[in-house]
């Protein structure tokens, strides 16, 4: 990685669900406030701040990560995919927001991105999980309205509509 | 989609109450759009604040220089408690005391924690630099801890206006107790120790101030909860009128709990600070300050006498309160105890009640308001009372409970201290649920899981969930003289507003500011009924704004309020719209208004569908045409309904209290089985069931009780926040203070009983969000002394613990792992001991060792090393543990100077992370190699570093310890190699946590 100086700001740019965003971040920057203070995509939320909670994972190159536990500088290049991200063309809900509403999958929303993100890239690995393997998936997001109960219904819902859209693709 | 277990549609004729309607809100939240505090854009130059805080217990401010802090560049205000206390009014509570709180720290620090400078700059970033250059001198002073030793005459005082830390105390005789407990066949007592905990809502604390020059107030955006009568003592403190606090909630909260209450102290710290810095400020609270400096439940100790018949009739009830407030109290506490005061009794019918409340400060964060509010610990002391009763007589304890529960017959029941049941039928519920939980089976299984030898046990507990609080009940803490003096207090107003517009689009504003709980979608289906429309068709705004919407004091979100008082306002209000529609249409239809229907977006004659007006013509009417109204009909369309039950009356002169409006009743049973060589409980089945009445969406219902088991496990079993004795804290991380997540949580089984509707709600609904936070503890509890045959079961559960009462010794451990434990001087001290090998004569060492400038290059992190006098020496360290990292101001003083052969050396080491204090002693000895030196140093840590680093600490003082003796031994010339370090007493602990015992 190249070498930044402390006290500058930094020209960052990186793909943000598909669209090019940038902006100018100190090399002490965390991703996170990056992400919703100079991009302004709220979207993503901070929990913890200590890489615990999950709220605010995103997925960096298609992997889930914690935005909290990274530089903005570090995210320079990459191709991100936040919540704002999930919902089809037409802005109707995907599959997985869909799963989460009609379970009853979340409560004030804000865990909400950060798991619909580790789902994200779960399903994509896992087509047909066990309730196990969800609640594996799941152990690094932290809800405390719900009961995970419901999330992982909306997960096994989801998954099984995934493979029904995959299917009807072929 | 759907698995629920819930009914999809409870519908009573074709209303949308009682249907599974899909949330509202998702479609905001599902897509990242939803508006919490941080998400609300800001002014250009809005300043972020940061607070310094506390990293003692209990000890005097001597100095505090800011000087640095103020001269960097991007700080544009530096403010300390002195300068908050000079500029407000102490924040009142309810009641006389000694206390001056002013949300910072004047002249003492009470907890870790607890704010001392906050200062104001560009960003959050500069902010904490700032923080780094505040030097502040402190006294450390002797701690309390204990809730019931800081009664005690000999506990060091925390606040100097005061007599006793126990502020207030409070008697109360409820029928004849001494009478039933003197004619008893038998009595009998128990002592309870419930801990402290909260539910840690995922986005903490948010207030964004900013002074607005036309009021001589502020505009204040934040996610405070509610109640609203805290806006009073907000302003108060800041000496403005109430009219010139705006306070403004946004959209979305992220989920409360009860913790965003006590947000109220920070609200008026962060107005004086916006108003010094001539800018608005805006904070957001991080997690270690959350969980450090926030709010919790108080814990509480308790000690409850019973008196009882052979037959198992309990005649007579004693309870004796020691609630652990903390280090101030805030209002509305010492609220919990008094709220639950009317439900002493729980379910019970027990006609003599004796309770004594000692409401104790000590030197730890302060308390709020945390779901459940006073129930747990109460019913904790109750159920597990009923418990022994019926161990000591031989009955099971279920049947013990129905001998005792209030009867349907009895309802509307009068309980002993005020509550007034208002319907129920408790042993109906019970029935309901131990035939379709599977009572029998789960005792078969406990009888089979016996008979192999396993340790299982079944607990069972009640409760009476209280919901919509009475706003008097704080009052009760008062004498009836004090309460005459100070007027009146009752009722719990709840309002909503209800509008139509020119086209028929339908507004609903209400005060019910919700924090997850889905209260759009029950507000939409509640109007929609009204209105005879689809609840698509109404647009529910439930962001609050105190200079423009109706709100009374007890507006907020807390205990319970929803169900029955925020449903019942919207009923009312749309119950207002409908007549006036009604009646203006009634003129068009050529009926009476009384004969006129709403539906489908029409209203219509009852006796005739085809005479119908569209409902937005109507809307149209009023607001385009006033003068064809008729001539007693107010233009527009805009009704506020503020409701109030009037079952909530004032304290009686006996103290008696009707608590709340409804109560629902909750019943659970569990069976637990324990293993013998780990002590963990596993639950193996638990059945919850919960009477509220009606429901007004079964999904949103469900979710609140899933959400309140999921938080009752967690602070059954591994939630609780630690404090050593000297007050210093370590539960400051989600590593450390631990919350449930997916793996661990078990299912459960919900049991929908029979619903007893409330007669005193518009709706008949009562609250449902706090149930298993009554039942789940002390449920398993129960289970767990069923299972071992002990009395004194502490929460939380963890294995350490149960492993002490099953009474088997700890299993020896496993090879490899060194051991060596003496008793350490401090449970909480890091002990560090070893000896090594230098390759140099003694003589060589000492001196290296007393040489300021040869010894910077050997500690690690060491950017400056003075001697200061003689043996004296002072530097600067930068030290990291785990997640925190930071500056230290050491100072080391060397005695018992032995050249070349030994000294002792005793130092403190203190910066924005913490503190510590350490003392040891340096040997050298002649050996074959040159020297050997062995040492053997104890340091004591607090603040924030033993706050979010308590695990890794010892770990991270070898390392250290390790670098700097290789560093020593390069120094002196040789390739030595340093003896590993070894720990004593607690390391094999920490490592037997680390592998996964700590749960």
């Amino acid at each position: 990685m190249k070498n930044l100086s402390r006290d500058s700001r930094h020209h960052v740019t990186f793909r943000l669900n598909g669209v090019t965003v940038e902006g100018f971040s100190e090399p002490r920057m965390l991703l996170s406030d990056f992400l919703r203070h100079e991009v302004g995509a709220t979207g993503t939320h901070v929990g913890c701040e200590h890489g615990v909670c999950g709220a605010c994972t995103i997925l960096i190159d298609g992997t889930a990560s914690r935005s909290c536990l990274m530089l903005a500088v570090q995210a320079d290049g990459a191709e991100i995919d936040t919540i704002e991200g999930l919902a089809n063309a037409d802005g109707s809900f995907g599959i997985l927001q869909q799963a989460f509403h009609e379970n009853f999958a979340l409560q004030c929303g804000f865990c909400t991105p950060g798991i619909l993100m580790s789902l994200s890239e779960f399903l994509q690995d896992n087509p047909d999980p066990s309730v196990d393997e969800i609640k594996v998936a799941l152990s690094g997001n932290v809800c405390r309205c719900t009961s995970y109960h419901e999330i992982i219904n909306a997960c096994i819902d989801a998954a099984a509509a995934l493979r029904t859209s995959k299917a009807e693709a072929r | 989609m759907t698995k629920f277990a819930m009914p999809e549609e409870i519908r009573e004729g074709d209303t949308h109450v009682g249907r599974r309607m899909l949330r509202v809100e998702d479609r905001s939240l599902l897509r990242g759009e939803g508006q919490f505090v941080d998400d609300v854009p800001v002014k250009k130059g809005t300043l972020h604040a940061a607070f310094l805080r506390s990293p003692h217990g209990h000890a005097e401010i001597i100095n505090i220089d800011t000087s640095r802090a103020e001269e960097m560049p991007g700080v544009f205000a530096v403010l300390t408690g002195r300068e908050v206390a000079e500029q407000t009014n102490p924040m009142i509570v309810g009641f006389e005391n000694p206390i001056d709180y002013y949300g910072m720290a004047v002249d003492k620090v009470r907890y870790v924690g607890e704010p001392v400078v906050a200062v104001a700059a560009v960003d959050r970033y500069r902010a904490e630099d700032a923080l780094d250059l505040i030097e502040v001198t402190y006294n450390v002073l002797r701690a309390a801890v204990d809730p019931v030793e800081a009664c005690e005459p000999e506990a060091p005082l925390i606040h100097p206006r005061a007599d006793s830390n126990c502020v207030s105390k409070r008697n109360f005789v409820h029928g004849e107790p001494d009478k039933a407990f003197a004619e008893a066949d038998r009595t009998t007592e128990l002592t309870i120790r419930y801990p402290r905990n909260s539910i840690t809502p995922m986005e903490t604390y948010a207030v964004l101030s900013e002074p607005n020059a036309e009021t001589g107030g502020f505009d204040v955006l934040s996610n405070f909860q509610g109640p609203f009568s805290v806006h009073t003592v907000m302003a108060l403190a800041l000496r403005i009128r109430t009219a010139s606090l705006r306070h403004r909630s946004p959209k979305n909260s992220g989920g409360s709990f009860g913790s965003k209450l006590v947000i109220f102290p920070y609200i008026v710290v962060l107005c004086v600070l916006a108003r010094k810095a001539r800018r608005p400020v805006k904070w957001i609270e991080d997690r270690l300050e959350h969980l450090s400096a926030s709010s919790v439940a108080p814990n509480r100790v308790t000690r409850v006498e019973a008196a009882y018949g052979n037959d198992g009739i309990v005649t007579g009830l004693r309870l004796t309160h020691w609630d652990d407030h903390g280090a101030y109290l805030r209002a509305p506490m010492p609220a919990p105890i008094y709220r639950m005061h009317g439900v002493s009794t729980n379910g019970y019918d027990i006609r003599n009640l004796a309770v004594t409340n000692h409401i104790v400060m000590t030197n730890k964060c302060p308390t709020g308001a945390v779901r459940g509010f006073g129930g747990p610990q109460l019913y904790f002391a109750v159920e597990r009372m009923m418990h022994k009763i019926a161990t000591e007589l031989g009955i099971d304890p279920l049947e013990l409970m129905r001998r005792n529960m209030v009867r349907a017959d009895q309802f509307p029941y009068k309980a002993i201290a005020g509550a007034l049941l208002d319907s129920g039928d408790y042993l109906r519920t019970i029935d309901e649920t131990v035939t379709e939980g599977g009572l029998d089976a789960l005792k078969k299984r406990r009888d089979e899981a016996r008979a192999q030898g396993k340790l299982y046990g079944i607990g069972y507990a009640a409760c009476v969930e209280p919901s919509q609080s009475n706003m008097g009940y704080i009052s009760t803490l008062k004498t009836g003289l004090e309460r005459e003096r100070a007027g009146p207090k009752d009722g719990a107003v709840a309002s909503v507003t209800v509008s139509v517009d020119a086209l028929g689009s339908v507004n609903v504003i209400g005060d019910s500011v919700p924090q997850g709980q889905g209260h759009q979608t029950a507000l939409s289906q509640i109007v929609a009924d009204q209105l005879g429309l689809d609840p698509e068709e109404i647009v529910v705004s439930l962001d609050t704004d105190t200079s423009k919407d109706g709100w009374s004091i007890a507006a907020g979100n807390y205990s319970c309020r929803f169900a029955p008082a925020s449903a019942s306002a919207a009923h009312q209000a749309a119950f207002r719209v409908r007549e006036k529609m009604a009646r203006i249409a009634a003129t068009r239809l050529n009926v009476p208004p009384g004969d006129v229907e709403f539906s489908g977006g029409r209203i219509h004659a009852a006796n005739n569908p085809e005479n119908a007006i569209p409902f937005y013509r109507v809307g149209g009417l009023a607001h385009w045409s006033p003068s064809s109204l008729p001539d007693d009909v107010e233009p527009g369309i805009r009704e506020t309904a503020m409701w109030n039950a009037p079952e909530l009356t004032p304290t009686t002169a006996n103290d008696e209290i009707n608590t709340s409006l409804a109560y629902g009743f909750g019943f659970d049973f569990c069976g637990v089985e324990i293993d013998r060589d780990t002590g963990v409980v596993r639950v193996d089945h638990y059945v919850s069931a919960h009477d509220c009445g009606t429901i007004l969406n079964p999904g949103l219902a469900e979710g609140q009780i899933r959400g309140s088991w999921a938080s009752a496990w967690g602070a059954t079993f591994i939630e609780e926040f630690c404090y050593d004795d000297d007050g210093t804290f370590r539960s400051g991380s989600f590593a450390e203070y631990l919350v449930p997540t997916a793996t661990e949580l078990p299912d459960f089984q919900i049991v929908h009983p029979t619903p007893h509707p409330s007669p005193y709600t518009r709706l008949g609904a009562k609250g449902i969000a706090e149930g298993n936070q009554y039942t789940t503890p002390v449920c398993v509890a129960n289970a767990v002394a069923d299972a071992l045959g002990i009395e004194d079961v502490q929460l939380p559960l963890k294995p350490a613990k149960v492993l002490r009462w099953i009474g088997g010794a700890e299993p020896p451990p496993s090879k490899g792992i060194q051991t060596n434990a003496p008793a350490q001087r401090n449970p909480s001290a890091i002990e560090v001991s070893g000896q090594m090998e230098v390759p140099a004569p003694p003589q060589e060492v000492w001196d290296l060792l007393l040489d300021p400038d040869r010894m910077a290059r050997l500690i690690p992190g060491c950017e400056r090393l003075v001697k200061t006098g003689d043996d004296r020496f002072n530097g600067t360290v930068m030290l990291g543990v785990g997640p925190v990292k930071g500056r230290f101001d050491v100072n080391i003083e060397l005695a018992e100077l032995d050249a070349p052969r030994r000294t002792t050396l005793t130092g403190t080491a203190d910066g924005p992370l913490g503190s510590s204090r350490g003392q040891g002693s340096f040997v050298i000895e002649d050996s074959a190699a040159g020297s050997t030196v062995a040492y053997d140093v104890s340091v004591e840590l607090s603040g924030k570093v033993a706050a979010v680093g308590g695990r890794m600490i010892k770990g991270a003082a070898r390392q250290l310890i390790d670098r700097f003796m290789r560093a020593l031994v390069r120094q002196a010339g040789g390739g030595g190699q340093a003896a590993p370090a070894r720990h004593r007493s607690g390391f094999l602990a920490w490592l037997m946590r680390l592998v996964g015992g700590g749960r």
